[in-house]
């Protein structure tokens, strides 16, 4: 299976970790249907704070607990005053999936399903695509990062994120 | 046999069984199937349709998945001219057993003398004319050229990336206990293997012809490690049980199977990438409280009818439920021949829903009272059980039974 031909990352290509360029706006080549989450006042700062190459969770100002997903109320101190904060970005493969199974037309298969684990708190997790990375390397616990798939749209563009081997995490490892 | 006799599911016994007829695309009214169903479940209790003062159901009215549900409570009511103290229905309740532990708790209540419960599908026949509809509402049935779905509720962390469905957020599971642990595949291979070779001897399983490990092995990858073979076979079917108030089962046309003890516990997040631990199914919760209810423990457990809508979350439930250690259950699995008829611990004694059909928790249940009352023909298990435990349900969504015919 090809990457498409602009080189640009897909959730439904990592076999051939294609070049990533950027924050690029990718469509779907072959795409039938699109999903994208229904955006609401609880969940845009998460959709969307891709834009500014963020990844962001509700989190509870008095706590510092992270709440995912969103809730208007933090479940440790009752708070109310929960904000939006971005993470460093940074995650760990919790685990993992091959996908063969061509549920969604317009997913090409086989794709990656991951739940990936962020460091800032235990137990924040997301389940994502991994892109850019040989199926055969992928392990759980392996250090990714955040990158985000961009998609107009006439309710309010979404930056879905994806995450990627973190090559940097490698190197931190390597002078420890 | 229990210390705690005050306790709602000591004060209850199952005095009937039914079960309709059970294909992969039967192609009838499912309202039809339910009542086969439910009428037989009444008449194998020596009752009347006039003695069933309670009902309780699972899921009940749902519009989507498409035939994820044969009948509403109200429908079965109305269908049967049922007069009855005390319903309910719901999806949102610890698994498919929800519904027979809350039949229990309206009989300890004083609400009802005999519930009639019941779970019926017809996904066979809904999905032969599309594509499966268990992957959420509105999604998967060939939306127009262009078209954009949006997620809302608990799909959008999921759907979006194309975790689509069960066997997706199943693999996840599957996954990381089987790094965490070092299970191979050919341990995961025996629940399917095991399921088969029982459905050879259930006469109305699905899948009857013999497997192997290499077509094990061969059957197409649908999301590692998840085989289509781990992956159990939508059906049309109903099935139903009447849950009775104790001393009233014991003058019934059957030997009654006592409920020893049920476990609904949740102490777990509700989205399935969000449990504590996702090598854990969160009927751990429900399977700790299950045999805090009884004076029995595993090693007392005849036979065990755990549920494999995916093989892994038998290897799940396993484990939970203390039959083996956690990390344990590739182990314990190896070879199949513990789990076999004829083994320690005979499992999934009909087939399972792999072999057998998704009947959806259900089917366990009345294939645990089909043992115990000695009447499983050819697979019968020699050693007459006595104690089953029953397990239905995964992800978010888990319970289980501890049923008996020792008094």
């Amino acid at each position: 299976m090809a990457a498409p031909e602009d080189g640009v990352s897909d959730c439904r290509t990592a076999r051939t970790a294609p070049l990533l360029r950027g924050k690029a706006n990718v469509s779907e080549p072959s795409a039938t249907v699109v999903v994208l989450p229904e955006l609401t006042d609880r969940n845009r700062h998460f959709w969307q704070g891709g834009e500014r190459g963020e990844l962001v969770f509700l989190r509870c100002h008095d706590c510092g607990y992270y709440l995912h997903p969103p809730i208007p109320v933090c479940p440790r101190d009752q708070s109310k005053d929960v904000r939006p904060e971005a993470v460093s970005g940074r995650a760990n493969v919790a685990s993992y999936t091959v996908n063969q199974h061509p549920w969604l037309p317009g997913f090409e298969t086989p794709y990656v399903v991951a739940i990936v684990e962020m460091p800032e708190q235990t137990g924040l997790r997301l389940t994502t695509n991994l892109v850019n990375c040989p199926i055969e390397e992928i392990r759980v616990g392996m250090a990714v990062r955040v990158l985000f798939r961009h998609h107009e749209d006439p309710n309010g563009d979404v930056w879905i994120p994806l995450f990627e081997p973190d090559t940097d995490a490698d190197a931190d490892e390597g002078q420890r | 046999m229990s210390a705690a006799a005050n306790m709602a599911e000591k004060q209850c016994a199952i005095s009937g069984i039914g079960q309709s007829d059970v294909g992969r695309r039967l192609g009838r009214d499912p309202l039809e199937l339910t009542l086969d169903a439910c009428y037989a479940a009444i008449a194998d209790a020596g009752l009347t349709p006039a003695d069933i003062d309670g009902l309780s159901t699972y899921p009940g009215a749902m519009a989507v998945p498409r035939g994820f549900t044969g009948a509403s409570a109200y429908e079965v009511i109305d269908a049967m001219r049922l007069e009855v103290g005390w319903y309910g229905s719901g999806v949102e309740t610890s698994g498919q057993l929800g519904s027979v532990m809350n039949a229990c708790m309206a009989v300890a209540a004083g609400m009802a003398n005999h519930v009639l419960c019941f779970r019926s599908v017809w996904e066979g026949s809904a999905q032969g004319s599309g594509g499966r509809s268990s992957i959420g509402p509105g999604v998967g049935r060939g939306g127009a050229r262009g078209a954009t779905i949006y997620a809302g509720s608990f799909e959008q962390w999921s759907l979006p990336f194309g975790s689509a469905a069960a066997p997706v957020w199943v693999a996840l599971f599957a996954q990381a206990h089987m790094e965490r642990y070092g299970v191979t595949t050919e341990q995961l291979a025996q629940i399917a293997l095991n399921g088969r070779r029982n459905a050879a001897r259930n006469p109305k399983a699905i899948y009857r012809d013999p497997m192997t490990l290499d077509d094990y092995l061969n059957s197409r990858m649908i999301s590692s490690p998840l085989r289509l073979f781990d992956c159990d076979v939508p059906c049309d079917g109903a099935t139903a049980v009447i849950v009775s108030r104790r001393e009233l089962a014991d003058d019934l046309a059957q030997p009654p199977v006592y409920i020893e003890a049920m476990g609904a516990a949740l102490h777990d997040r509700t989205n399935w990438d969000q449990l504590k631990d996702l090598t854990r199914t969160v009927g751990a919760a429900a399977a700790t409280q299950m045999w805090r209810r009884t004076s029995l423990t595993p090693a007392d457990v005849d036979i065990a009818e755990l549920y494999d809508g995916f093989s892994y979350i038998t290897m799940l439930w396993l484990e939970a439920l203390q039959l083996c250690g956690f990390g344990e259950s590739g182990s314990f699995v190896e070879g199949g021949t513990r789990i076999a008829l004829d083994g320690s611990l005979p499992l999934n004694t009909s087939g399972g829903q792999l072999s057998a059909g998704r009947l959806h928790g259900y089917g366990f249940l009345h294939e645990a009272c089909v043992q115990l009352r000695g009447k499983g023909g050819e697979r019968q298990v020699a050693s007459r059980p006595e104690v089953a435990v029953v397990a239905a349900g995964g992800g978010n969504t888990c319970g289980c039974l501890l049923v008996t015919t020792v008094a």
